[in-house]
């Protein structure tokens, strides 16, 4: 067909018109092109390094074995402390000064991701979930204890988890109502919270009975059963006489999830002996 | 070449044919190897339809949006895997309709959230996130815990998802309204229900054993995610082996 020129510029026109209007039909630009056509060439060769045909074997790898070195590599990278850390019992962990850093950045991600949600940002506690920055334990502080805490849970669905079940009293008609209301104002005596004098007198002998196996003749807990200490100001579930009062009545039992099966044993290491160092370990 | 462009701009016939040729080579390069590999689905043990009780979590899962915040696919690269656990698998979701792996991540992935939490955990974060995770955006939930679990429908449930090529088997079928009940309840009889879905989470899940709710449904659905694989005894080689 006839091509049309522009007059002042001598290029082609595509020959359409608009309202007077006009469209140069200028060529693409020569860079422009032939970096579309290189990038045809390469797609070509790309293909074979990374078959999209099965049975022909590539030059790269899948990511999924690619992910697989990443992280091999990144561990040998690591390879020096991890092997440390391995090797050492948690209390020469806890007193090398040389591994202090790495196992505190190591423990402070992997709490951020894992633990945080429950025992609150840096392990402050949250009502139910308890505080890991103070010297308060439920179920003991040393470095083992920890530990095993963390390895297998509390109630949680492992074999060898920490268990222990407080009485419903209430619920099971172990005690009636006014001996529950008592023995609360007991409980809040010890630590010398606002009581009933006279229930809390009453309350004592039904304390002596029925809760002393566990929470201790003054109140001092048992972490061996993880039965928090009554005579102190910290509270899992709360210090107002109708909390404590529901807590005897029909008990809440914290259930911590185990972490030896997500998490390796590295790993827990490190961490139990960041929380150790987090406020409280003994 | 380039001179006959407007010769076939202007033909529309031709155009038209011509354009279909190029889209089907375009989409035969894409379909015909997957004609040609046994399975893009991994053979691991393990994975098995979701008991009623979690597949009517997974549909409130959906009613709710979950999924425009949530993604549940772990991709593999070091940082996820690193932070979420093994990459997922495409057999992690073959009995998924529609699949759930979704590419927004509002909030962190849940493709292994199961376990992670205690159910005590999951119903207090979804009746309200802020009062567990002071720093959450996520809206609370809490009307699920109201909420009695719609249950008649569970055999045309159960048949939709057959339909579509979930291997429910008879006796699942059969089973289908007794195990919608006791896998929330924490005094019944579980062993059969576990016989057919291993790993289930059984018991009171909600905090409240006197009835179903919606929120009974959510927390099983939730605390089975990415726990039906066992990866140590999975081949590493299989599985890398995948295009
Ligand atoms: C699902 C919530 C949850 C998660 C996640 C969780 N915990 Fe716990 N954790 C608890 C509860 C609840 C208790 C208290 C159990 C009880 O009541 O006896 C506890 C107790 C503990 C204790 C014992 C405290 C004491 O006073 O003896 C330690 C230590 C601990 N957790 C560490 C961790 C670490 C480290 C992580 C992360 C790997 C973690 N927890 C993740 C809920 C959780
Ligand atoms: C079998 C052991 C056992 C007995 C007996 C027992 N408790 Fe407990 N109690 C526990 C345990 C374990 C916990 C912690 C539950 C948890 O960690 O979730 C607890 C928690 C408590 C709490 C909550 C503490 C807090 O920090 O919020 C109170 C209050 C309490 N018990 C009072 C009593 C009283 C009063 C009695 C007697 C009437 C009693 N307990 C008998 C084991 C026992
Ligand atoms: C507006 C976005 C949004 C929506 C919608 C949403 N979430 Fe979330 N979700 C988040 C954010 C952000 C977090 C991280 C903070 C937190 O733990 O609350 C989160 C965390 C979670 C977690 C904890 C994950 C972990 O590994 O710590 C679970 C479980 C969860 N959401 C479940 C749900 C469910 C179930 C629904 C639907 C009923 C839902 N979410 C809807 C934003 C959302």
């Amino acid at each position: 067909m006839a091509t049309e020129r522009d007059e002042l510029t001598g290029a082609e026109t595509t020959g359409h018109e608009w309202d007077g209007l006009k469209e140069l039909n200028n060529p693409l630009p020569r860079w422009w092109l032939y970096i579309l056509y290189a990038s045809i060439v390469a797609s070509v060769i790309y293909s074979f390094f990374v078959p999209p045909i099965p049975g022909v074997m590539g030059v790269f790898e899948t990511t999924r074995a690619v992910v697989r070195q990443d992280i091999e590599l990144a561990r040998d990278a690591q390879s020096a402390n991890l092997e440390r850390i391995r090797l050492a019992s948690l209390q020469e962990i806890r007193d090398d000064a040389s591994l202090r850093d790495f196992v505190y950045s190591g423990g402070s991600s992997v709490f951020a991701e894992n633990c945080a949600p429950c025992h609150g940002p840096g392990g402050a506690g949250v009502p139910g979930y308890p505080a890991l920055v103070d010297d308060v334990w439920l179920w003991g502080g040393t470095l083992g204890d920890i530990h095993d805490t963390i390895a297998y849970g509390v109630r949680s669905d492992d074999p060898d988890t920490r268990w222990s079940e407080m009485i419903a009293f209430g619920r099971d008609d172990v005690l009636n109502h006014s001996e529950i209301e008592d023995v609360s104002h007991y409980v809040l005596s010890l630590s010398d919270t606002d009581n009933d004098r006279e229930a809390a007198l009453r309350g004592e002998v039904i304390y002596a009975e029925n809760c002393a196996t566990c929470h201790g003749d003054a109140g001092e807990g048992d972490d061996l059963l993880g039965a928090p200490a009554l005579n102190d100001h910290l509270w899992l579930y709360g210090g107002t006489l109708d909390e404590v009062i529901s807590q005897v009545d029909n008990p809440k039992h914290g259930v911590m999830p185990a972490w030896h099966e997500r998490l390796d044993d590295t790993t827990i290491k490190m961490l139990s002996v960041y929380v150790h160092t987090l406020g409280g370990g003994q | 070449m380039f001179k006959h462009h407007h010769f076939v701009e202007r033909n529309l016939t031709l155009m038209s044919v011509l354009i279909l040729i190029t889209i089907s080579i375009g989409g035969l390069v894409e379909i015909i190897p997957l004609y040609l590999v046994r399975s893009t689905i991994e053979v691991v043990e393990g994975v098995r339809p979701y008991s009623p009780l979690e597949m009517r979590g997974r549909d409130i899962y959906i009613r709710e949006g979950c999924y425009t915040c949530h993604s549940q696919q772990i991709r593999p690269f070091r940082d996820e895997v690193e932070r979420y656990g093994h990459y997922s698998l495409a057999a992690e979701s073959m009995y998924d309709h529609p699949f759930q792996w979704g590419s927004k991540r509002t909030g962190p992935d849940l493709a292994r959230v199961g376990g992670k939490y205690s159910n005590e955990w999951q119903v207090a974060h979804l009746i309200d996130p802020r009062g567990v995770v002071p720093e959450s955006i996520m809206p609370p939930y809490s009307f699920l815990a109201e909420r009695p679990l719609q249950t008649d429908d569970i055999f045309d449930r159960m048949d939709a998802n057959i339909a579509v090529g979930v291997p429910y088997d008879e006796s699942m079928v059969e089973n289908a309204m007794d195990d919608l009940f006791v896998q929330a309840d924490p005094w019944g009889d579980h062993d059969g229900l576990l016989a057919r879905y291993p790993k289930a989470v059984v018991g009171d899940l909600d905090g409240d054993p006197s009835r179903l709710t919606e929120m009974d449904a959510l927390v099983a659905y939730l605390q089975i995610l990415g726990r039906m694989v066992d990866f140590a005894d999975t081949a590493v080689e299989d599985l890398e082996a995948m295009r």
